[in-house]
């Protein structure tokens, strides 16, 4: 069984009174990809800042390539061993590239940092054509391209450190249909390719279902269901699971109307 | 820190046709020609002034203007035209530091505040609010009063009250920038807070810091001509604009007018000018945005 290079065990995060997660367990395998599903809200977005340190969880643990990450990096040779285990990939394309700096400037930034710029150019330019962009998109600036071409220099961006897991933070959910199709072909490739290993965060059951192979379902800061995608996709257990899975529109499908109380005595 | 104030002086009203005039393009580059006329002035004007702006002949007292002194003289019997030029030195360099070291404090104080946020940005934010509490000229009136007169002094106090003005804008606008993922994705990738400040975030607020700079340089003059009109700034014989503004009162009660009205012109063509180009690119920083 491939050696587990993400783990976290009874993760908490308060903000004053809410908790925002409470007593969260998952575990991500070296080249494995885990889900995390659930509403707005349950906690996912909070769960990925912990592991990508912005945020410091209140308790609980996170363990990433066998070292601790629980509390603050205290060095520059800290975080930058950090950001070359694990990286993310946010949602909003149009904010999580520097409006004034090039791809090939913003990827240049990373691999300095972490590869020395040894290899210069070539690994911009390698990574550029991993995600499929060409050179003259390599030289154009955030705003001369499409929310799919920034997405994938973000991808790109994320790849430079060189990581072993990646977070995707509803990294798809901003794109249209047919780029979000594209952009998942391309993680899935990427992960064939260079083994890294996904926690992919979404409320969108048919991205989990195209590239991830576990998942667990959250509902108001816990873990609710846990197992292998496809199990969950087609026979959830929990309650809050099924009506998740119940509520994704399909064809015929009808959504029940609730009337309001005050319709209740109205005439027709 | 929780509302963004614009630089003082202009209503409502004002500002916005102040903002009219400066959209137009020829405006400012007539704005960018009385500017840079200055700035060539301010560098080469004692170099090239005609006569010892300091030479006084009371046998010229208030004597009009000729072939060889295009202004006239001044009641001490000073070539005008000559102190026009050499004044322009210390008028246009004395707002220019004050802007400078205003921008840097300010710039400092709202990188700070936006990025580390918490206690940090609460107490800069209480310091700035008790600064603002000190008009500019009042700590240049104590400054003169602690350290003596003399633009060094002024040009400090005007700097160190312009700082607030500064700071509470950019730390609005730096708050905004830091909460982009651009900089979160900064910080996982391990890079350090001083080079995601300096290479992402300062650059980002940038036009933000010239079209501040450009406006608080007006009022910079206004002020420092103030101090110096009232004897804490640059000290006679030393020619000032502002100074000229001041010396030149007995010749406008006497019906000669030319020193003070000739200082006074030069104040407000750079002033008005230096306010309509920092107007426009306020207006271009906010339609990029």
């Amino acid at each position: 069984m491939p050696d587990v290079v993400l783990e976290a065990r009874g993760l908490r995060k308060e903000y004053g009174e809410l908790v925002a997660v409470d007593d969260v367990d998952l575990e991500v395998r070296e080249g494995g990809s885990l889900a995390i599903v659930g509403e707005s809200g349950s906690g996912k977005t909070t769960i990925a800042k912990m592991i990508v340190g912005l945020t410091a969880p209140t308790a609980g643990s996170i363990v990433a390539c066998g070292r601790d990450r629980s509390a603050p990096s205290r060095s520059a040779r800290e975080r930058r061993r950090r950001g070359s285990e694990v990286q993310i990939v946010f949602q909003d394309p149009y904010s999580s590239l520097d409006p004034r700096q090039t791809a090939e400037q913003a990827l240049d930034e990373v691999l300095r940092l972490h590869r020395g710029g040894r290899q210069g150019g070539r690994a911009a330019r390698e990574l550029l054509d991993l995600v499929g962009l060409d050179e003259r998109q390599g030289r154009a600036l955030p705003r001369a391209l499409s929310g799919g071409q920034r997405q994938r220099i973000a991808i790109a961006r994320a790849l430079a450190a060189q990581p072993r897991v990646v977070i995707l933070d509803e990294s798809v959910a901003a794109l249209d249909v047919s780029i979000q199709a594209q952009i998942l072909n391309l993680l899935a490739d990427i992960r064939e390719e260079t083994g890294v290993s996904y926690v992919l965060i979404s409320h969108d059951l048919a991205v989990v279902r195209q590239i991830t192979d576990e998942a667990i379902v959250m509902h108001r800061g816990r873990v609710v269901e846990r197992g292998s995608t496809a199990q969950i996709l087609d026979a959830p257990q929990d309650e809050y699971t099924q009506l998740l899975r119940a509520s994704v529109p399909r064809p015929g499908w009808k959504p029940e109307r609730r009337r309001r109380p005050e319709d209740q005595g109205a005439p027709a | 820190m929780s509302t963004v104030p614009t630089v003082p002086g202009l209503s409502g009203a004002a500002r916005r046709r102040t903002r009219a005039i400066a959209g137009s393009g020829k405006v400012a580059v007539v704005c960018l020609i009385v500017i840079a006329v200055a700035l060539l002035v301010a560098i080469i004007g004692s170099a090239v002034a005609p006569h010892d702006p300091n030479a006084s002949n009371l046998n010229n007292s208030f004597v009009g203007p000729s072939a060889g002194h295009l202004l006239g003289f001044d009641s001490q019997g000073r070539d005008l035209f000559s102190r026009l030029l050499v004044g322009a030195r210390t008028s246009i360099l004395g707002p220019a530091a004050v802007v400078v070291l205003a921008l840097i404090a300010g710039v400092l104080c709202a990188i700070v505040a936006a990025w580390r946020g918490g206690w940090v940005d609460s107490a800069i934010s209480v310091v700035m609010d008790i600064l603002f509490a000190f008009p500019g000229i009042l700590l240049a009136v104590l400054a003169a009063a602690v350290f003596g007169p003399g633009l060094t002094a002024a040009a400090l106090a005007l700097a160190v009250a312009y700082t607030p003005y500064i700071a509470r804008v950019l730390r609005s606008a730096a708050v905004r920038e830091r909460a982009r993922e651009y900089i979160a994705a900064g910080e996982v990738q391990g890079l350090s807070a001083w080079a995601i400040c300096s290479r992402h975030l300062v650059p980002n607020v940038a036009p933000l810091i010239v079209s501040q700079g450009t406006l608080l340089f007006g009022y910079a003059m206004v002020d420092l001509a103030a101090i110096s009109f009232i004897g804490l700034g640059v000290q006679p014989p030393q020619a000032d604009w502002g100074v000229m503004v001041a010396t030149g009162q007995p010749g406008v009660l006497q019906g000669y007018p030319a020193e003070s009205l000739s200082a006074g012109l030069c104040i407000v063509a750079v002033v008005v000018a230096v306010n309509l180009l920092g107007e426009r690119l306020s207006q271009r920083n906010e339609e990029q945005r």
